[in-house]
């Protein structure tokens, strides 16, 4: 029996080996940035400061999770950053009060409402990607570079430049707690965290046992197969980038309660990470292969090493090399991995007998029982 | 039955054919020798002592099921493999060929099974790829063009060098790969499964290039799933069965039920026939559709043919290549728009349906190329079968898993898909199990009405007969099958009725029973107007 087809019978979920393989890698990663940073500084592994890295991580995972799922359709999605920092400025300025057009009034909306907006605009962005790169067939990377640069653009015209920095509301216009909703600590464990977590959650049940989880990597896998066999590939793809926008819109509410404050700036390159965290995490950019659990660990991967590196003093410029090349490796460790894999699988295609039963023996060929049918 | 010099076992074999020295060449007319030659993966015995001779300007055809031994056997012989044990000898002296390149530097080509084009390159470009010819440091691409179509001219293909190989059909690709090895000018020529997917036509200009490559004393290797066309170009037949060499003989010496007999240890019949009954209600309608071609604008692959197929019934398509059946089962199932006309599902019309509604509505497609739009690689065999149905498992947002494995493990009885479990990744298939799986994934959609497109497209003939009895079984429950072939034997042995497609058009409906060959062949040939339906000449 070939390894690949050991492993538990889960139906539907390709669990072997070599996945393990590839999600240990980044596992083994993480235990060595762990081991390394805790042995050259006391405070790594110190409560507060594992809680404050797993803050940082946080946003980067929500992001990259966004990002997991139009990667597994073969896609990419460039415009994170730039929607992160569009929603994030919406909030801001909806908290300042909105001038309404054509007349004199401003508009004070309620916490729930300006964080509603935000998020819609995060999943608007998702949505115009969406509707370009499935209906009007523009590659992803371009479709999503231009939007990088129009949701830029329009969180610098929104705000002309400045940051907003009063988002506390007034208890008199009833827009007060937006602070108090997405920068405090339940139980001691930042909001991020927790949003982490949910986000996580969700999503791993999306991707795992839903229709709509199962079409994803089949679009991923082989998109004319996926469309021949009934799946709706335009609707699946339009959903994933709206579900990374919405990622997007609700890292752009965390950062700008993070800050607090509204920046046009705000987000700028969280794309780049994000991708780093799902491709370290083992996923193919080619589609149809990765994980939420993967994706998590690439995510704190990232994190740690940062924020490892700015603990032991390593100077910015070196941290910046560092981060590359452990990107870089991740994802030659995976390529080295994808070729043995497929050194097997030729042999045993070379070898090409039949995978159900042992070595076949003169006299019981698969073709007796073939034949037997014909009858 | 009684085949003239059928053995059972290698040692025999080998006796035998020593025994038979008065009819034997010279042995100087051996090009190529194997000997002894094992190879073993892991613990599966791929070859197990082989002895096996390529002659000079004769055609040796190789007969087995798919993993009988003799695609591992011509991987060693073209350097793609090594062999465990054993050695090869070219012209007498022993060789090691530890590549593709060595091996073509020594004479030896090989026209793969799967094709090894670049859709994203011309004709010419394919052909010359890694051998340009080069003129003062540049490569030269009039001589190119020149030999290009030198080749097409041979093979009486109208393809001009400079045509993306993206634009070709799958045929015209399969033309193109036999070009790229004629184009290195082998001693030594190896062909595995070359007519996949060529037309009759296209396999009749092959053999005749084939007996121009033995007249000039290139020896060839060949393999087939069409046994009687493997057997007309064949001077010697070899059979290989669970990685040994079980049988040699004489061409002239032997039929199809001796090749088929010792493929699989016993006798067998190659049918699918099943006795007459009544047919149900009309299952599918389609009347004066027209198709456009996708390749081509302004041209119309399907022009004007009308269809009905009734439940319980099996129609077969048959036609040559470009004939329109493709572009007409992709229609039907959504894939392609129609330029006019109507298709009737039990009377609801399905225009401007989806693929996805048309298989809600009960209508799917199996199509050609199974790996390109039959399957996805990546997941397991378990979710391969039920993506076409998963909305039906669904209760309260997600799969319902025991729904899904039920359904799975009774599909996979049903077609009898070989595989270690519902968890085994779809590569690990035979491509017979495979087919099975795109058969399977849509029958759990409950259809009315399953097209297939080429169905048996390189599988081994006990897979074939399998799926045939499948397709038999459901139409027995009701189903309406519409199948498209290529293959002569199968569109007159599996098929109810038998209608024969012609530059996009019906020409002709046969009774399979009361048919022949020779008349369904001469319809197909046919140039077109001797329209049947009322598909309305302009």
């Amino acid at each position: 029996m070939s390894e690949t087809t050991a492993g538990p019978r889960i139906l539907g979920r390709r669990v072997n080996v070599n996945k393990l393989l590839v999600e240990g890698r980044a596992l083994v990663a993480l235990a060595i940035i762990i081991v390394a940073f805790s042995a050259m500084s006391p405070n790594f592994l110190q409560p507060d400061n594992l809680i404050l890295m797993t803050r940082h991580v946080a946003m980067n995972a929500i992001l990259a999770m966004g990002m997991l799922v139009v990667i597994l359709n073969g896609g990419i999605d460039l415009s994170v950053g730039s929607a992160v920092g569009v929603s994030g400025v919406i909030a801001g300025y909806l908290l300042q009060g909105a001038q309404l057009p054509f007349t004199d009034l401003v508009a004070y909306p309620s916490v729930w409402v300006v964080i509603l907006a935000a998020l819609a605009v995060g999943a608007l962005v998702g949505w115009v990607n969406g509707l370009v790169i499935a209906r009007l067939n523009v590659a992803p990377f371009i479709a999503t570079l231009g939007t990088l640069y129009i949701a830029r653009g329009i969180a610098l015209l929104i705000t002309n430049g400045e940051t907003f920095t009063n988002l506390r509301g007034e208890e008199s216009l009833g827009n007060t707690g937006f602070l108090t909703a997405l920068a405090s600590d339940p139980l001691g464990i930042p909001m991020p965290v927790w949003l982490m977590v949910v986000f996580a959650i969700v999503f791993s049940l999306i991707l795992n046992r839903t229709a709509f989880g199962r079409w994803l990597y089949a679009t991923g896998g082989n998109e004319r197969a996926a469309e021949l066999s009934g799946v709706p590939v335009r609707r699946v793809k339009v959903l994933i980038y709206v579900m990374s926008g919405f990622c997007a819109g609700t890292v752009g509410l965390l950062l700008t309660a993070d800050l607090p404050a509204a920046t046009p700036r705000g987000g700028e390159l969280y794309e780049l990470n994000a991708i780093a965290a799902v491709v370290i995490g083992g996923a193919a950019l080619s589609g149809g292969r990765g994980t939420v659990r993967g994706t998590l660990i690439g995510a704190f991967v990232i994190g740690f090493l940062v924020d490892g590196l700015v603990l032991v003093g390593v100077s910015v410029f070196w941290q910046q090399v560092i981060k590359g090349a452990v990107i870089v490796l991740a994802v030659a460790i995976d390529q080295i991995q994808q070729l043995l894999q497929k050194r097997r699988d030729l042999k045993r295609a070379a070898a090409s007998n039949p995978p159900a039963g042992p070595a076949p023996t003169p006299g019981s060929t698969g073709a007796d029982a073939a034949l037997a049918g014909t009858r | 039955m009684t085949p003239p010099t059928s053995r059972t076992d290698r040692d025999e074999a080998v006796t035998v054919r020593a025994g038979e020295s008065a009819t034997t060449p010279p042995a100087d007319d051996v090009v190529l020798r194997a000997v002894d030659i094992s190879k073993t993966y892991g613990v599966t015995r791929a070859l197990k002592g082989v002895n096996f001779e390529v002659r000079r300007g004769k055609v040796t055809v190789l007969f087995g099921e798919n993993g009988a031994g003799k695609s591992t056997l011509m991987k060693i012989l073209s350097g793609v493999e090594q062999p465990t044990s054993g050695h090869l000898e070219l012209d007498g002296e022993v060789v090691e060929l530890s590549s593709t390149t060595q091996a073509v530097d020594r004479g030896i080509s090989i026209i793969h099974q799967e094709l090894n084009l670049c859709p994203n390159l011309n004709v010419r470009d394919n052909i010359f790829m890694g051998r340009e010819l080069r003129s003062r440091g540049q490569v030269d691409f009039a001589r190119e063009n020149e030999i290009t179509r030198e080749l097409m001219a041979r093979l009486e293909e109208d393809i001009s060098p400079t045509t993306l190989v993206a634009d070709l059909r799958l045929g015209q690709q399969q033309i193109v790969e036999i070009a790229r090895a004629l184009a290195t000018n082998a001693r030594i020529l190896i062909m595995d499964e070359p007519t996949s997917a060529l037309s009759a036509h296209e396999v009749v200009v092959l053999f005749k290039i084939i007996r121009e490559l033995k007249a000039r004393d290139v020896a060839i290797v060949y393999i087939s799933h069409h046994l009687e066309e493997a057997i007309e170009i064949a001077d010697y037949a070899v059979v290989f069965r669970d990685g040994s060499l079980v049988a040699t003989a004489d061409a002239a010496d032997i039929d199809l039920p001796w090749v088929v007999a010792n493929m699989v240890g016993r006798a067998a019949e190659y049918d699918f026939t099943d006795e007459p009954r009544e047919h149900g209600e009309v299952a599918l309608s389609v009347s004066n559709l027209r198709v456009p071609d996708p390749d081509a604008s302004g041209r119309l692959a399907v022009d004007g043919v009308s269809l009905q197929v009734r439940a319980g019934e099996i129609v077969c398509l048959y036609g040559l290549m470009g004939a329109g059946r493709t572009e007409l089962l992709e229609a039907l199932a959504g894939r392609q728009p129609i330029a006019s006309g109507r298709v009737l599902l039990g009377g609801r019309d399905l225009r401007g349906m989806s693929v996805a509604e048309r298989i809600a509505a009960g209508i799917g497609l199996v199509p050609e190329d199974r790996q390109r739009d039959g399957l996805v690689q990546l997941m397991s065999v378990g979710s391969n079968l039920s993506l076409s149905s998963l909305l039906a498992m669904v209760k309260r947002w997600f799969v319902a898993r025991g729904k899904e494995r039920a359904s799975v493990q009774a599909m996979m009885t049903e077609v009898r898909v070989k595989a270690a479990g519902p968890a085994a990744p779809i590569t690990s298939l035979s491509g017979g199990n495979q087919q099975k799986v795109v058969i399977g994934k849509m029958l759990l959609t409950r259809p009315k009405v399953l097209l297939l497109d080429e169905p048996t497209r390189g599988i081994d003939v006990g897979a074939k007969g399998e799926i045939f009895s499948l397709l038999h079984r459901e139409a027995r429950k009701g189903l309406a099958v519409l199948y498209a072939t290529s293959e002569i034997g199968e569109a007159l042995s599996a098929s109810h009725r038998l209608v024969v497609m012609s530059k996009g058009r019906f020409v002709r409906e046969f009774d399979p029973a009361t048919t022949t060959r020779e008349e369904v062949l001469a319809a197909s040939g046919e140039p077109a107007p001797e329209v049947l339906h009322s598909g309305a000449p302009q």
